[in-house]
């Protein structure tokens, strides 16, 4: 039996975007800076780095945030991205949205300031955080609990743009942005809400994250220069370097963007994930979750292997991700992998942790509009056991119908997007 | 399309009352028993409800996998082996592979000890931040702080039980938990996927936890108090992991597993509290839901969470349910097992399946408190709220597998 493919049946249109990383604010000047090849990765001045192996990062350091804490900086970040897509899209002219809102954000702990200034006025009880006689909260404290709620940026992106229905906060790690956007293209397939707002968020660079993922070993050390440190792909990439960002993307059904007339960017053609059993940090041997991951979104999307021209690779740059990454593409796309083109946009902005999938659906969409594939940058010394087009070092002008966009996690989480041209 | 009929197949339920079925329904009965897992020592001043001693390695038998999680994580890996057992799900290879995870998760677990030599040395320093920087560098250990990642609490799970079709992590307190329901079900529903596993856990006992929430001054404060009628500050936590199997009908049936109730529906929505009225919510809901008026046949089990003043939100859930709910009988859970946000919501629907398997509920739990007086009959559903602290109101029904 022939299956029809349509991979239009189930698409969902995507109407709006908006992104902020180390290379700038809004979508235009992120797009003009990743094709040509730019970096935003620099020295860390947020905090003393001293004596630390990892001294780099793509730090945001351009907001109006002031103390940098993980909530406001996420939140700043995430309500300019929310504004811009909502924006381009139109959909809120009415001042609402009939849609969910899906926010992958970095979960909220105090830092150490704020730990220490609670402590010298509230009573945490027993245990290691006691300190004697402390008082219960007052009237002053309060925002100090409302501020540092998971659900409370969510709630408050919910408020500013009229989204209907509970707002979600989640995570699923490195893939969390990827998440949010099969979440809301899941929503819109059952027909539940004819929109949705998904979002991707993480400003949680602090010496407290910096050193958990150095003790991983799983960011890069070669700190000088800081623009060079990111190396997907190569022989000699040593680590991911930690960055900041946000991406939001308005997703709408068809046939609701066609009626109000809406510009429609690209689509959402397919979803895939699995979870990888094996080990917290580490992906199986085999792939196996990876091929899933990939092949599934490929199926979703009423696609095959041979139909995709472009992959905005996962590519963090660590040996054991763009090793196990390869190893996928290859298992799904066989000898076709070698007419495919692959580039990682970490090499320039780093990896957004939680924003990432949502940062490289929106460069996806914005390559598929274009034209333009960015480049794999600091691609001096290819890995031979990596044959793959990695686009080097300079964008390339190539019109591709169908992308896929990999986000993989620790925890064992394999997300991957299939996306479509708008014609 | 008709939407698929979403049934319960498996649950694990770890508690102050206890871990099987039968234990738990004893302990509701039986004021003695939950009052006997109260500590009011060891995070004093604020009283917390504690599981007590169970046995982990029966659910998580490698040594190493224990290590790498902390409380919060080891109630959800136990519960969730409870529930993936009592689903026949566990060991089978080809349908974990087809079972979805959609957790809900307050976040990571900190190295609480490397948190008390920081701030034991850190006062009085010049150089504070470096000082910090440098007991991290030097004392974080990587398998403990893996657990400091939230989405690792979903991820130990598909390590420990090979649940390998996906696996989501919601946090956002208790609305996390009910979102993560109200998901599965949506896509149970729809067709998209066949079969579910929805959990969450809470450790009572978490210094940086009680730290923020007493900040918000919402943390019941000396000896323990009756819910309904807490002061200001009367939120309780109460530990647990509490997980359920959710599958289509189809496919409870193709694989000959019982079906121990049906989840009807599941409704979460936010309310602007300051514009708006959560009882509105909670009106729409019970109309989406299909509910005509609220009879003594209908069971409530009701998750308000104590906080008073500071929200208001306990009194008016109480309200609520005096006017939406007159004759129908109400039990506020929180009274016997705590408030475990993340985890509350589920541990109510767990507690409402056993409800409905045995076709009645237990005894008030606040015997002096008017809104638990209505008297109980036969049991035929039973209706779940969700009210969060500061946010999210949330609603299920649960019903007899008929």
């Amino acid at each position: 039996m022939t299956e029809l493919r349509d991979p239009f049946a189930r698409a969902v249109a995507v109407t709006g975007i908006g992104a902020i990383t180390s290379l700038g604010r809004g979508v235009a000047e992120n797009w003009r800076r990743l094709t040509a090849g730019e970096s935003g990765i620099r020295r860390i001045s947020r905090f003393p780095t001293e004596g630390l192996r990892t001294q780099i990062a793509g730090c945001v350091d351009f907001m109006d945030v002031d103390p940098v804490t993980i909530p406001a900086l996420s939140r700043a970040m995430a309500e300019a991205v929310t504004d811009e897509a909502v924006a381009a899209s139109g959909i809120a002219e009415d001042g609402a949205i009939d849609g969910d809102l899906f926010l992958a954000a970095p979960p909220i702990e105090h830092d150490w300031d704020s730990r220490f200034d609670l402590l010298d006025t509230v009573d945490p009880g027993g245990g290691p955080y006691a300190r004697g006689a402390g008082a219960a909260g007052t009237d002053e404290t309060l925002p100090w609990h409302r501020e540092f709620l998971n659900g409370s940026l969510a709630d408050r992106l919910a408020e500013r743009h009229g989204c209907t229905g509970s707002p979600i906060t989640l995570t699923t790690a490195c893939a969390s942005g990827a998440s949010a956007i099969q979440l809301g293209v899941e929503s819109i397939r059952r027909g539940e809400r004819p929109a949705a707002l998904c979002i991707g968020t993480d400003g949680s660079i602090n010496s407290e994250s910096l050193i958990r993922f150095a003790l991983l070993s799983a960011l890069s050390t070669k700190n000088d220069p800081p623009e060079q440190a990111a190396k997907p792909f190569s022989r000699n990439r040593d680590g991911f370097v930690m960055a900041e960002g946000a991406a939001a993307l308005v997703l709408e059904h068809p046939g609701h963007a066609k009626a109000r007339g809406a510009p429609v960017l690209g689509y959402i053609l397919g979803c895939g994930e699995a979870a990888d059993t094996f080990h917290r940090t580490r992906s199986n041997p085999d792939g196996g979750a990876i091929i899933r991951s990939m092949a599934g979104a490929i199926a979703d999307a009423g696609l095959t292997p041979e139909d995709i021209g472009y992959i905005n690779a996962h590519g963090t740059g660590t040996p054991e991700n763009d090793k196990m990454e390869y190893l996928g593409i290859t298992e799904v796309f066989g000898a076709g992998r070698e007419r495919l083109a692959v580039s990682s946009n970490k090499s320039m902005i780093g990896h957004t942790l939680t924003a990432a999938g949502a940062v490289e659906a929106v460069a996806t969409v914005q390559a598929l509009r274009e034209g333009v594939l960015p480049p794999t940058i600091n691609y001096r010394e290819p890995d031979p056991n990596i044959e793959l087009d990695v686009v080097p070092n300079e964008a390339r002008t190539q019109t591709v119908e169908f992308a896929l966009s990999n986000s993989f996690g620790f925890g064992g989480q394999n997300v991957s997007l299939v996306l479509g041209a708008a014609g | 399309m008709t939407d698929r009929e979403v049934c319960i197949t498996g649950y694990g339920l770890l508690s102050p009352l206890g871990e099987t079925p039968a234990a738990r329904w004893a302990a509701l009965d039986d004021p003695a028993a939950w009052r006997a897992r109260i500590d009011e020592a060891a995070t004093a001043p604020f009283p917390i409800h504690t599981v007590g001693d169970y046995e982990l390695e029966a659910q998580v038998p490698r040594p190493g996998d224990r290590r790498a999680m902390g409380p919060m994580m080891q109630y959800g890996a136990y519960a969730a082996g409870l529930a993936l057992d009592m689903a026949g799900l566990k060991d089978d290879a080809d349908l974990l592979q087809r079972t979805h995870m959609i957790v809900a998760s307050g976040g990571g677990e900190r190295d609480l000890e490397l948190d008390r030599r920081i701030l034991e040395g850190a006062s009085g320093r010049d150089n504070r931040d470096e000082w910090i920087t440098a007991q991290m560098a030097d004392g974080l250990r990587p398998t403990l702080f893996l657990a400091q990642l939230p989405n690792l609490f979903a991820g130990n799970i598909s390590i420990v039980h090979k649940v390998a079709g996906s696996s989501r992590t919601f946090m956002g307190e208790e609305a996390a938990g009910a979102d993560a329901l109200r998901i599965a079900h949506r896509r149970l529903a729809a067709g998209q996927g066949d079969i579910f596993l929805v959990g969450a856990a809470f450790a009572a006992a978490r210094p940086d936890i009680q730290l923020s929430y007493n900040a918000g001054g919402m943390l019941l404060r000396g000896g323990f108090a009756d819910l309904w009628s807490r002061p200001d500050a009367g939120i309780c936590f109460g530990a647990a992991g509490a997980f359920l199997v959710l599958e289509s009908r189809e496919s409870a049936a193709a694989r000959g597993v019982a079906v121990r109730a049906l989840l009807r529906g599941v409704e979460s929505d936010r309310t602007d509290r300051r514009a708006g009225d959560p009882a509105t919510t909670a009106r729409r809901q019970l109309e989406k839901l299909g509910i005509g008026p609220v009879g003594p046949e209908t069971a409530i089990l009701s998750g308000a969470s104590g906080a008073g003043a500071a929200t208001g939100i306990t009194a008016a859930e109480r309200a609520m349910l005096e006017d939406l709910a007159a004759g129908a009988p109400v039990r506020g859970t929180a009274q016997a097992v705590g408030h475990a946000v993340e985890a509350a919501f589920l541990q109510n629907v767990i507690l409402a399946a056993a409800c409905v398997e045995r076709g009645e509920i237990f005894a008030p739990l606040s015997p002096g408190a008017p809104v638990e007086a209505a008297g109980a009959g036969p049991i035929g559903r039973v209706l779940v709220t969700g009210w969060g602290h500061v946010r999210g109101e949330a609603l299920a029904l649960v019903e007899g597998a008929g």
